[in-house]
């Protein structure tokens, strides 16, 4: 089964043409007949696709037939079809590993335009893998047991969904959610386009079967403070930050709040964005789950002072809910998989300081405006001004923050529907004359065009131009205490100065300000806009370069809620696929110490990313725990004795592979 | 503290009572202005739209010149402020340019390493100087001015102020010399530029808009830190006064004017009298009133 020492090395070349994607480029025949000179090689060939069952089951048949022990494959990239040569060699009875691959398409014949140097090239690449496989080594991937529970990281829509789906599947989840309510941002809409749904009416019960659920963990207020482990075992720290009423006893009668010694609600409300206000002791909104009072320690007199009634102890009564004296608490958890589902901000539109956010009154954010129309919200649903006038004129700004060189360069691919929801909204609710300013009107989505059509037969206008600045000096007197907004409609070809009472600044999405730091603490990828990073923007959307991480919603970029609420499926589906599989078999690739030569100087145990050497004392010498080693090297090159090595990065093996390449006569 | 100065096409010709009361402004408080020696056009008016590389070059020479005299450099026209600046990023970002620039300039055996600092003298008042020290040594406060800042766009456009600082954050001169505030939002728009001589009804409406709120906001003058602006602002009042049949009539004084005035300099060396719109009696007695006093 293990074949035999290299000294008799029956190697078989296979040059894949990869259609016309190789073979228009390099003279694969050329190749293989080369391939069949090299020592050792006892078969080469060419075929049209390797990776299809034919060309498997030509490699298959010539190990039968010539005893072959070594197989070369030069085709495309190991990451896609290195898997499927091993396993094809597994089959002809061969260790998997006995299998290399050359990459002649990605990095041959897709970037070289002189044909005759590409074939060269091939030949060199193919002289340095044959000359490698002779040395490899039989590996076996080791297999380790998953933990069947789930972590998953914020509790917008896409984490709730998720946790839902994994513990409906019986699985049990800890969500985590740093906000005192899950909830996310879809809890601060009034409703969803393009079916104008309530957004709470769809949204709470999902919320309520979370707190129901004996599957389900929910830690609120919480952060997760350490990630350690790998697939299937990762221990993960999680801080609980003090709310102050005591969860396990608090019933939610609210009755504490009620009987603050504010008898007013005094303090900008977060939830609502500032327009309302609460009271140091609150709940977020009326649908909170779970509904347990929160205390602010910033604004509550206890706290401050030390010296309050605390009439609130007093209405809790003998239940002695409310706990001033709280601390953090630090909670260590066991989990195989693990979902990322922190979501977005909302782009700050003070940074654009032309739109005048922020200093005049009248402008509002888009999701300021959503709180504006919700019922629950500061002014009970209705679309008032901040001095109390309903506005008769209101503009609604596209792309604030949104494909913009000087802010963000991506189209945020919400704004323009959620734009036209609220140009419906608010004219449903004032009767308002609406004007949109849009660069492009993106629709693309079910009953999203329709939803478009709709809005235009309301009569809502449409200029095309974005809007560039936002003036309260008024040029004429139909400007007069109103604000203007001026643009260039490049339907017309003109400036215009349109006056209106409100404006809504439709404010893009972007990654958490804190983005950074999560990526590095969960060892995930970001994109260069600080987006969590998915394996293949096609093939693994929920996937990340690290095993057992998935992404769902808005952290992995901007997207609506039926695509969050998919993508929330398809992560749980793909965290169940690994608990169910029961085992993960873990890649061979580790580094591993040779025992007697190890002189016990410990340097390599600070270097490793993954924390995946200690130091045997009895012994008094290092070992690598391979379960945790992903095969980065580090530590075999910083070896002062070399006595660490990696499988399939043995000395041998890489010191052939560079021989071979520089063979070139 | 020295620095070295360059006046630009403007301040040498229709704007030396800007120029006076820079001088004058600067060593009142201690600052000494060298003026650049062999200085050229900055490369700015309509050079740079004609020939780019050949603008950029003039101002290169300019860059060139005083970083060899080794101090920072003080430009008190906007236009030459935001071309130095431009010329300044643009051979540091792109190697084709600096590949023609700087072999012309060694031709003249000069050699731009691109260390200047370019300062607008606001700029130097607010940062290097600071409100406070600024607001001990006034003499004559302007007590009961009303005046609106306007600072015109090329300031901050495209190059943001440094050091964090905003045009809301300059505007703490004005309540420094004593006067009050106008909260003015048209403070960075444009002045017309040289539209005002090109296609003049256009150019002239920019600056009605600007006169006109100035006016509405009860502004006793309209404070200036470009001589551009100052002329454009200033210059065109009485046709856009008959073009548009309203009263806009406003002084707009360059900033170092009323600088001066506040430190109790004497006007003859602010170049008072070369504004073609006099700041009011009444105002300019209330200085010498309190200056009694």
């Amino acid at each position: 089964m293990n074949g035999n020492g290299h000294n008799a090395a029956r190697i078989g070349v296979y040059v894949c043409d990869c259609g016309t994607n190789i073979a228009g480029v390099i003279d694969v025949k050329a190749l293989a007949a080369f391939a069949g000179t090299l020592p050792g090689v006892v078969v080469s060939r060419e075929y049209k696709y390797m990776c299809s069952d034919p060309g498997q089951e030509l490699l298959v048949q010539d190990v039968r037939d010539h005893q072959l022990n070594r197989i070369v494959v030069a085709s495309c990239s190991p990451l896609l079809h290195e898997h499927t040569f091993r396993t094809a060699t597994a089959k002809a009875g061969l260790n998997p590993y006995y299998f290399h691959m050359v990459n002649i398409r990605e990095h041959d014949s897709w970037v070289h335009e002189d044909h005759p140097a590409a074939t060269e090239k091939a030949k060199d690449l193919v002289r340095a893998a044959v000359r490698r496989v002779v040395f490899h080594k039989p590996l076996e991937r080791k297999k380790v047991p998953i933990h069947p529970d789930v972590l998953v990281v914020g509790g917008g829509i896409a984490g709730i969904h998720t946790a839902l789906t994994l513990a409906n599947a019986g699985k049990h989840v800890y969500l985590v959610e740093r906000e005192p309510t899950i909830g996310g941002h879809m809890a601060k809409f009034d409703k969803t386009f393009p079916t104008l749904d309530c957004a709470a009416c769809i949204l709470t019960p999902k919320m309520t079967a979370v707190k129901q659920h004996p599957n389900i963990t929910l830690w609120t207020l919480s952060d997760v403070e350490k990630v350690e482990g790998y697939v299937g075992n990762f221990k993960v720290t999680v801080k609980r930050h003090p709310r102050y009423v005591l969860e396990d006893v608090c019933v939610g009668c609210l009755e504490c709040i009620e009987a603050c010694v504010y008898k007013q609600a005094k303090y900008p409300d977060e939830f609502n964005l500032g327009l309302g206000k609460r009271k140091p002791i609150y709940i977020p909104f009326p649908q909170a789950v779970p509904l347990i009072p929160v205390i602010d320690p910033d604004t509550c007199i206890e706290f401050k002072s030390g010296k309050c009634k605390k009439t609130c102890v007093e209405a809790c009564g003998d239940r002695h809910g409310i706990d001033f004296k709280q601390k953090e608490s630090t909670e260590t958890i066991d989990v195989g998989t693990i979902v990322m589902s922190t979501g977005f901000q909302v782009f700050d539109a003070r940074r654009l300081p032309y739109y005048g956010y922020g200093k005049f009154p009248n402008v509002y954010t888009s999701l300021e405006v959503e709180r504006l129309i919700n019922a629950s919200g500061p002014t009970g649903g209705e679309v008032i001004l901040r001095d109390g006038q309903k506005p008769k004129t209101v503009g609604i700004l596209h792309c604030i923050g949104s494909r913009d060189e000087n802010t963000n360069r991506w189209c945020s691919r919400v704004c323009c529907m959620y734009s036209l929801k609220l140009a419906h909204l608010i004219k449903e609710h004032t009767g308002a004359e609406i004007f949109n300013f849009y660069i492009d009107m993106r629709t693309p989505g079910k009953g999203f065009e329709e939803f478009y059509q709709r809005l235009l037969n309301e009569g809502v206008h449409f200029i095309r131009g974005k809007g560039a600045e936002i003036s309260a000096w008024p040029l004429d007197p139909s400007e007069e205490g109103k604000l203007t907004i001026r643009v260039e409609d490049t339907l017309i070809g003109k400036i215009r100065r349109i006056p209106v009472d409100m404006v809504v600044l439709s404010v893009g999405l972007e990654p958490h300000a804190d983005a950074g730091d999560v990526r590095r603490l969960f060892n995930i990828s970001c994109s260069q806009e600080g987006w969590f990073l998915e394996r293949h923007p096609k093939l693994a959307p929920v996937n990340t370069f690290t095993d057992g991480i998935f992404l769902a919603g808005c952290c992995q970029g901007p997207k609506d809620i039926p695509d969050s609420v998919a993508q929330a499926g398809a992560a749980a589906a793909e965290s169940l696929a690994l608990i169910d599989a029961k085992f993960v078999e873990l890649e061979p690739n580790t580094a591993y110490i040779v025992e007697d030569a190890c002189s016990g100087c410990k340097t390599c145990i600070p270097l490793c990313p993954y924390s995946a050497i200690s130091f045997l004392e009895e012994k008094k010498r290092a070992e690598i725990n391979e379960a945790l080693c992903k095969g980065c090297g580090t530590c075999v090159a910083a070896c002062p004795s070399g006595s660490i090595r990696q499988n399939l990065f043995e000395d041998e093996e890489i010191f052939e592979e560079i021989k071979g390449v520089l063979a070139h006569a | 503290m020295a620095y070295t100065y360059f006046p630009g096409c403007s301040m040498h010709g229709f704007a030396r009572h800007c120029q006076d009361s820079v001088y004058a402004v600067f060593s009142a408080l201690g600052l000494e202005l060298r003026e650049l020696e062999g200085w050229n056009c900055c490369g700015a008016t309509t050079y740079i739209s004609i020939d780019e590389n050949q603008a950029l070059t003039l101002a290169a020479r300019n860059l060139a010149l005083a970083e060899r005299a080794g101090l920072e450099l003080v430009a008190p026209c906007n236009a030459c402020f935001m071309v130095l600046k431009k010329t300044q990023d643009y051979l540091a970002r792109y190697g084709e340019l600096r590949d023609k620039i700087l072999p012309a300039l060694s031709k003249v055996g000069l050699h731009y390493e691109g260390k200047v600092a370019i300062r607008h003298p606001l700029e130097i008042l607010m940062r290097d100087v600071g409100v406070k020290a600024l607001k001990e040594k006034v003499k004559r406060p302007l007590t009961g001015w009303k005046i609106a800042p306007y600072y015109g766009c090329l300031l901050t456009r495209p190059y943001p102020l440094e050091g964090g600082f905003t045009l809301d954050g300059f505007d703490a001169f004005i309540p420094a010399l004593g006067a009050t505030l106008v909260d003015f939002e048209l403070k960075d728009r444009c002045c017309g530029g040289s539209l005002t001589g090109t296609i003049e009804e256009v150019g002239e409406r920019l600056v009605y808009i600007i006169l006109e709120q100035a006016k509405r906001a009860h502004a006793d003058a309209l404070v200036t830190v470009c001589p551009l602006c100052q002329l454009n602002l200033e210059a065109h009042q009485s046709k856009i006064i008959r073009r548009y049949g309203e009263d806009v009539r406003v002084p707009v004084p360059y900033f170092t004017q009323l600088i001066g005035l506040a430190l109790g300099i004497p006007e003859k060396l602010l170049g008072m009298k070369r504004l073609l719109v006099p700041i009011p009696r009444e105002l300019s007695e209330g200085v010498r009133v309190t200056q009694a006093a």
